[in-house]
């Protein structure tokens, strides 16, 4: 197989032993780019020439035996909501067209620091809000298995471009499971770390009390090489912590035997696809068979976590979002007064569901409505924290379905905001707790659509979570038919 | 629950977005949807327990850093992402006549 399939750790590997270098990578990355994501739709813009000096400077360091860490010359990729200084970032959305940050997101320093060649911004839903991509203002991205289909969402376009390997890894952000329910429609490795154990400085902001940026890789070691490279405090980010950031990968080498992973109740049954259920449990009688204690448990706040979610992430938008005026960056209406000028810009700049989402939180912070929403949902915000932490006392890691189906259709959700939002169901709960959480592949349904299995962990535990995740991974990584060079 | 179109150009207004006609009846329709939805939280009891404002690491606490003076970006390259600037300032709409 070409290198440039492999998963991004063995990619690392035959970089390290000089069987393919910096450039041929890249150079293999832009050809796959441009024979398939006019199908796709991954990317949103490339960024060549950044990437051409990026990979001569890595093949540098390599020939003099002093790389930067085992990115040092990997192809990656972001997603659109990275600032990175001197390249346009919209966010997916109009009213950002044109912007181009004046300084690096924190990550973005850090990626190119650990000599990672950044090949482009990716596509994603307009401020990360959806579950489809299909709310990009630049038009969807397609799913690599079927293009008749959605690679989720909010960061579809970088788990598309993983699982499609024209990239071998790429960043996302996770508010509600943006990054683990596209990894499982596609059917690549995405985490979510700890709240606080990534810098979110630089990343354009959501819901900030929920947000974390995480990886994308097709293994769980290409993931803890990429997280690795951007965990650790930030004082441009007062809420990262100041925990010292273990060896990730270091933790891949132990077994699993002895580990207690709980099975919660409420996260089966109804509401599963029957397929997904069936491969999620066969992942969990993976992880019995190699050690593995599976004890059933209960986290019975969880049916409330999706109208909790909606309730907090819109309110936080609702604020973050009031800083698109017109005045400073990005989209301006014509108006002859300030206050046309502000309602005219948002109006005309934002899309059907930011709209949504803004609405939603002003009238759930509005006068005479605070405290029977927006306080209500932290109050049931600290149930759901308790559940886990209550879990956490017989447990080491939390297992279940990351999404309730596979993949859906193109247009199929977009009409119904609340159908769309049940998709992120069992990924939502480890936001509001701030927990870190995995979505490895197990398994394909009849479709042929590949199936995701999630699992959270205890608080900056994410060496016991990358463990398990190595353990449940598939050991052959299938490629979807788009990748017609086999 | 119910949202009327009122109720719709209200919130409109707070969050500063102008919404055409047809914008107010849709959104009417679909947040009264989601608010539906939302109300299950309602019957939840909560009596006693705090409200969750922060999910980090409370090890340590959240320290402010020293507050000393450092650069800040260079005004031309702020100004340069601006829709009307004048080398020196935004420029926006006369707010006075």
């Amino acid at each position: 197989m070409k290198t440039d399939l492999l998963p991004l750790s063995q990619i690392s590997d035959a970089l390290a032993s000089g069987g393919v270098s910096p450039q041929a990578l890249l150079e293999a990355s832009l050809a796959r780019i441009r024979a398939v994501d006019g199908k796709l739709h991954a990317f949103l813009r490339l960024t060549e020439n950044e990437a051409h000096a990026a990979a001569k400077a890595a093949a540098q360091r390599r020939a003099n035996r002093k790389p930067a860490g085992p990115l040092d010359g990997i192809p990656i990729a972001l997603k659109d909501i990275y600032c990175m200084e001197g390249v346009e970032t919209t966010c997916g959305s109009k009213i950002l067209r044109g912007y181009v940050p004046p300084y690096d997101a924190t990550v973005v320093r850090k990626l190119k620091q650990a000599g990672a060649v950044i090949v482009g911004k990716l596509n994603m839903d307009e401020f990360a809000m959806g579950s489809s991509t299909e709310n990009s203002a630049y038009g969807p991205t397609m799913n690599p298995w079927d293009l008749s289909r959605t690679p989720g969402g909010s960061s579809g376009g970088s788990a598309a471009a993983v699982a499609a390997r024209l990239v071998a890894g790429a960043f996302g952000t996770d508010t509600g499971g943006s990054i683990r329910q596209p990894a499982a429609m596609v059917g690549c490795v995405g985490m979510k770390p700890t709240y606080g154990r990534v810098s979110r400085y630089g990343v354009i902001a959501f819901a900030s009390s929920l947000d974390q940026v995480g990886p994308f890789a097709q293994d769980v070691r290409g993931v803890a090489y990429l997280l690795s490279a951007v965990a650790g405090h930030d004082e441009n980010d007062q809420t990262s912590s100041r925990r010292p950031v273990p060896d990730y990968a270091a933790a891949l080498g132990r077994d699993v035997r002895g580990l207690r992973l709980g099975v919660p109740r409420e996260y089966f049954g109804e509401g599963v696809a029957p397929e997904v259920e069936h491969a999620v449990r066969a992942g969990i009688e993976r992880l019995r068979g190699l050690g593995c204690e599976v004890r059933d448990i209960s986290l019975p706040n969880s049916p409330h976590a999706i109208a909790t979610y909606y309730i907090v992430a819109t309110a936080e938008a609702s604020s973050n979002l009031a800083r698109y005026d017109g005045v400073r960056y990005g989209y301006r209406a014509r108006a002859g007064q300030l206050l046309e000028m502000y309602e005219k810009t948002r109006a005309e700049g934002f899309g059907a569901e930011v709209k949504r989402r803004i609405m939603l939180g002003t009238y759930a912070l509005s006068a005479g409505y605070y405290d029977a929403y927006y306080l209500r949902a932290q109050k049931v915000r600290t149930l759901i924290r308790r559940d886990f932490d209550q879990a956490f006392a017989t447990v080491d890691a939390v297992v279940s379905p990351t999404s309730p189906t596979t993949a859906f259709r193109l247009g199929e959700k977009l009409d119904d905001p609340l159908a769309m939002y049940l998709s992120d169901v069992y990924t939502v709960p480890v936001n509001l707790a701030g927990l870190p959480g995995i979505s490895v592949p197990c398994g394909f349904d009849s479709k042929g659509l590949p199936v995701g299995l999630q699992l959270i962990g205890k608080p900056f535990d994410e060496e016991t979570l990358l463990r398990m995740a190595r353990a449940a991974e598939p050991a052959e990584h299938r490629l979807p038919p788009i990748v017609e060079d086999r | 629950m119910a949202i009327d179109r009122a109720q719709v150009r209200h919130v409109a207004r707070l969050a500063r977005l102008a919404l055409s006609p047809e914008e107010e009846e849709r959104f009417a329709a679909q947040l009264g949807h989601v608010l539906e939805y939302i109300e299950r939280l309602q019957g939840v009891d909560v009596s006693g327990v705090e409200p969750l404002t922060f999910a980090g690491d409370a090890v340590g606490g959240i320290p402010l850093r020293e507050d000393e003076p450092r650069p800040s970006l260079p005004r031309d390259k702020v100004l340069a992402q601006a829709p009307q600037q004048d080398g020196k300032a935004f420029v926006v709409p006369r707010i006075i006549e």
